[in-house]
């Protein structure tokens, strides 16, 4: 995703030691703090039941944190209900008025605000035209298709030209071919009004397609804030890099602590990894390795370290890229992943055969968490 | 399909064709009857004198029934308001506010009158306004307005409630994000969104009302004579001609409107459900 | 709180948490006073009449100031009297069967009527609905006050049942007392009742068969269940809500009915909601009415107990 630029408000949304307790025991959010910059699209990411949704309803007002503070711009919005909160929220199900025309639902907003006439009918035009809707205005809401109606439900929180915007779920009543290009529509339209934008998600894609920044959430807490690649390629904590992707986790030992490298014994295979890290010699860490990274050979590499011999178990064909289940000498699992970059591959381990498995030592990232 | 799927399918249709006949049999025979019979020109039920509109004729010159419709219509017009709007309060109170004090109770108090036998709930609101007969005034229209509201309330609490129920919450929320303050929120949103509920719930009451024997029968008052007790009284006389002709009028308008409404209802709905499909498909 | 800029006093007192917590208890107490009044006070003013004894023109107060001495007298002769009298037993216990035969009847032709209608043609159903809802809408009175003219002597349905000789085994019933003579009889009775309340039967049934998913039945089909099987093992079961429901919402207001008891049943026709009647119209004794109903109230409290119960529940699942 493109860099923000410069000069922009680091801290444009401060949420600083939230909580919420329903009284069920565990706190649905769990002390989370987190900075937003202005135009930025951040992406909340969890699993059902982390507790993203209820950090969004709270922005939007439709809930009241137990203790913590959100502001917005400098303002504390604490005590402010959702009609007087210069934010405004796409909902999952759209919500559109289905007893006012698209004109009159886009309108709404500017209506309730008191704008005068001209300068309303302009907006929304203005907004429809965004969107690409222009020629329905007349229609109700139930006379639109799925993907119409998402975009009317975008035009109208846009109208009022919120200091922020808030989307919850925003793609999961889409089928799977309508969802690629709205995401990239939608991400589009976006950064074009430069509105700042927080948005709730379990599908990864789409935070890491739409998102300049995201967090994964989990149980109510924040395990790691960053942009896509961060997230992905540097993931903080084991559950991040398994949440993230497919990921292969491997317990192990360090074994030799050098500036400039480290080698984790894991039993079964070594590693040698090409960067130091802070942590002694003898300490229990976690390495893992990204199934993308993994190349298949036939042959036994040469070196100790970043390798594995294993027997194929079974292999998964996606098209442009196959996916091997590789049975290890010890009970382990590793998981490969590999391009299809030649057509009919001769060399390509087939189910049952013995394989080894070789990753560059860029390819890890060693977990103390 | 196996051949005995088969017969056994044919069975259940069949059987189920005569049952659901035989039922609207039993259902709409006394109606037709007395449709019949009203044309009667012989005053004697049983004999057949030939078709005649004497019986419509004289009821344009009943003064006891006519009055009667008129105070029912004015009756069931104020009672069918107050029970919506009543209604509709108890309704989005359950709706809205999932915990308050005494909520059990309230519950109870709203769906009671749905069971209870009319001639209890007549009873105890009759000795009841009569003890505090200062409070309320002499029996008369205002105290059967008492009663009526209070039997259309339940219904129309029933009915309102469950469309409040059905509707989708985001709604209201959307509506809130955007700037309506609450007040604003329920008359641009949620009331018209229900105005199809208000509706059936005015209908019912009204209906409701009009019909009442029993309550009208405990709070009435001196010239507080209701349609229902006109025919009452007449009808625990026998058979009478001219209370077939009354009854075929009543029941002649009331089939109109319920039919005529539920086809166009229908009609509605039906362009509607096209109308999505159709956008659907673009 | 920091006060937004740009907004009225309305909104800063819409915002604050006292008028929202004060709004909210006012919306609740508009309805919430008006049944307290109007529903629960009445039953506790005749829990306190029935106290009491009847005066010239209205009850004799239960309580007085004798030499500066409170002193509350409750009179029970009325409660004797019913608890020891034959015939208020036994009209307590001839409303309860009535209604119980009602409730029976109206499940036995209202649940298959409901079944069928739920598995008619889709386009076919919202008709179907309306035909049954058309009765309920046109008055009722009129509807029983028609069922005389069929039952009288040389009325439709009473020539039909003497043509079939059904008037003997009707007889033998004990349902009416000489044969061709179908007015003013427990058999009049109860034809009126179950005609009355059949579509409070049907309704709530149809509205939990016709939610029922199909699906399940094919399911029991493919793992061996004959159709009869089915019916009460799944389909059955599955209506409990809709059959319980409808029951109490035919049962309960049948215990006290009176308009057709006195416009179809006989002399004979023992219902406690008749008897109410007299106490208060003809006897013009107050406090024995208000006896009669609390005891009535006690005989369906239970039943309506119940209904809360189905009807919450029922009102739940719509969810």
């Amino acid at each position: 995703m493109t860099p923000l630029p410069a000069d922009n408000n680091k801290a444009f949304v401060q949420i600083r030691g939230v909580v919420k307790d329903f009284g069920g025991g565990s706190l649905a959010v769990n002390n989370v703090s987190v900075d937003i910059a202005q135009g930025e699209i951040f992406a909340l990411l969890g699993p059902s039941g982390c507790g993203k949704t209820t950090l969004l309803r709270m922005v939007a007002g439709f809930e009241i944190p137990t203790a913590g503070r959100i502001l917005l711009d400098g303002q504390d919005l604490h005590g402010l209900p959702p009609y007087l909160r210069p934010i405004n929220m796409m909902f999952q199900s759209y919500a559109l008025f289905p007893h006012l025309t698209v004109w009159d639902n886009v309108a709404f907003g500017l209506r309730r605000e008191g704008m005068e006439k001209a300068a309303m009918v302009e907006r929304v035009e203005q907004m429809l035209k965004l969107v690409q809707l222009q020629r329905y205005g007349k229609r109700k809401p139930h006379q639109l298709s799925g993907g119409q109606q998402q975009r009317v439900a975008l035009a109208r929180s846009l109208a009022k030209r919120p200091k922020l915007m808030l989307l919850d779920e925003p793609l999961a009543a889409l089928d799977k071919k309508l969802r690629e290009e709205t995401q990239i529509e939608l991400a589009n339209i976006i950064r074009q009004v430069g509105v700042t934008c927080v948005m709730v998600t379990h599908d990864q894609e789409e935070a890491m397609t739409m998102a300049n920044r995201l967090a994964v959430m989990s149980e109510g807490k924040i395990f790691q804030v960053g942009t896509p690649t961060e997230v992905y390629e540097t993931p903080a904590t084991r559950f991040v890099a398994d949440f993230i992707g497919n990921v292969n986790l491997m317990e192990g030992r360090v074994v030799v602590d050098e500036r400039d490298f480290v080698e984790i014994d894991c039993g079964f295979c070594r590693h040698r990894v090409g960067h130091g890290i802070t942590g002694t010699l003898g300490m229990p860490v976690t390495v893992a390795l990204r199934p993308e990274k993994i190349r298949l050979r036939r042959t036994k590499p040469a070196g100790e370290v970043n390798h594995v011999q294993g027997t194929v178990r079974d292999l998964s064909y996606f098209g442009s890229f196959t996916v091997f289940n590789l049975d290890l000498p010890e009970g382990q699992r590793l998981k490969v992943s590999e391009s299809n970059i030649e057509r009919n591959r001769s060399d390509a381990p087939a189910a049952g055969e013995v394989a080894w498995a070789t990753w560059p030592d860029t390819a890890q990232v060693v977990l103390t968490t | 399909m196996t051949l005995r799927a088969l017969l056994y399918r044919t069975m259940e249709r069949t059987f189920g064709k005569a049952w659901l006949g035989a039922g609207f049999v039993f259902l709409y025979l006394p109606i037709l009857v007395l449709v019949f019979y009203s044309f009667n020109a012989s005053p004697l039920p049983v004999v057949w004198g030939g078709a005649s509109l004497r019986w419509y004729r004289q009821l344009v010159h009943d003064r006891d029934l006519l009055s009667g419709v008129w105070l029912s219509l004015q009756i069931a017009l104020y009672a069918a308001t107050g029970a919506v709007v009543l209604g509709a309060i108890a309704a989005f109170t359950l709706v809205k506010y999932k915990r308050f004090w005494g909520r059990t109770l309230f519950t109870g108090m709203v769906n009671a009158p749905l069971v209870m036998p009319e001639v209890i709930i007549g009873l105890s609101l009759l000795l009841m306004l009569v003890s505090l007969e200062r409070v309320f005034g002499e029996k008369g229209m205002f105290t059967i307005w008492l009663g009526h509201v209070l039997l259309g309330m339940s219904y129309a609490t029933v009915v309102i409630q469950a469309r409040l129920q059905d509707l989708n919450p985001e709604l209201e929320q959307a509506a809130a994000d955007l700037g309506a303050r609450p007040i604003q929120v329920f008359l641009l949103i949620t009331l018209p969104l229900i105005f199809n509920a208000l509706v059936s719930a005015f209908l019912l009451s009204f209906t409701l009302s009009l019909d009442d024997v029993v309550l009208a029968a405990f709070l009435n008052g001196p010239g507080a004579t209701t349609l229902p007790l006109v025919i009452f009284s007449r009808a625990r006389l026998g058979m009478r001609p001219d209370i077939n002709a009354a009854a075929s009028v009543i029941i002649g308008v009331v089939s109109v409107i319920v039919v005529g409404g539920s086809y166009l209802v229908f009609r509605a709905d039906r362009r509607r459900a096209a109308e999505i499909a159709a956008a659907q498909r673009a | 709180m920091i006060r937004p800029t740009g907004t009225s006093f309305f909104d800063r007192m819409h915002a604050h948490p006292l008028f929202r917590a004060h709004a909210r208890k006012a919306v609740i107490s508009v309805p919430f006073i008006w049944l307290l009044i109007f529903m629960l006070l009445p039953f506790f003013i005749i829990l306190k009449i029935s106290f009491s004894q009847m005066g010239i023109a209205s009850y004799l107060p239960l309580s007085h100031f004798k030499d500066g001495v409170f002193d509350l007298s409750l009179d029970l002769t009325h409660y004797r009297f019913i608890v020891q009298d034959q015939l208020y037993f036994r009209t307590y216990l001839n409303s309860l069967k009535c209604a119980a035969l009602t409730t029976f009847w109206c499940l036995f032709i209202g649940y298959p009527f409901a079944y069928f209608m739920a598995r008619a043609k889709a386009t076919l159903q919202p008709a179907l609905l309306m035909l049954v809802m058309l009765p309920f809408w046109t008055s009722y009175l009129l509807r029983i006050y028609a069922w005389k003219g069929l039952l009288m002597t040389g009325g439709l349905l009473s020539r039909v049942l003497i043509f079939t000789h059904l008037d003997w085994i009707l007889l033998r019933l004990g349902l009416i007392a000489a044969p061709g003579m179908f007015m003013n009889t427990d058999f009049a009775l109860l034809i009126g009742m179950v005609y009355t309340y059949l579509p409070f039967m049907i309704l709530p049934l149809y509205a939990t068969l016709s939610k029922m998913d199909l699906r399940l039945l094919e399911a029991a089909a493919d793992l061996g269940a004959t159709p009869w099987v089915g019916f009460w093992k799944i389909t059955v079961p599955l209506s409990k809500a809709g059959i319980i429901a409808g029951s109490m919402l035919v049962f309960i207001p049948c215990v006290g009915e009176y308009v057709i008891p006195e416009l179809l049943g006989g002399p004979q026709s023992l219902m406690i909601g008749r008897v109410l009647w007299d106490e208060y119209f003809s006897n013009n004794d107050w406090p024995m009415a208000s006896s009669v109903a609390v005891v009535v109230i006690l005989l369906i409290l239970l039943p309506i107990a119940i209904f809360n119960k189905y009807q919450a529940e029922a009102s739940e699942v719509r969810r």
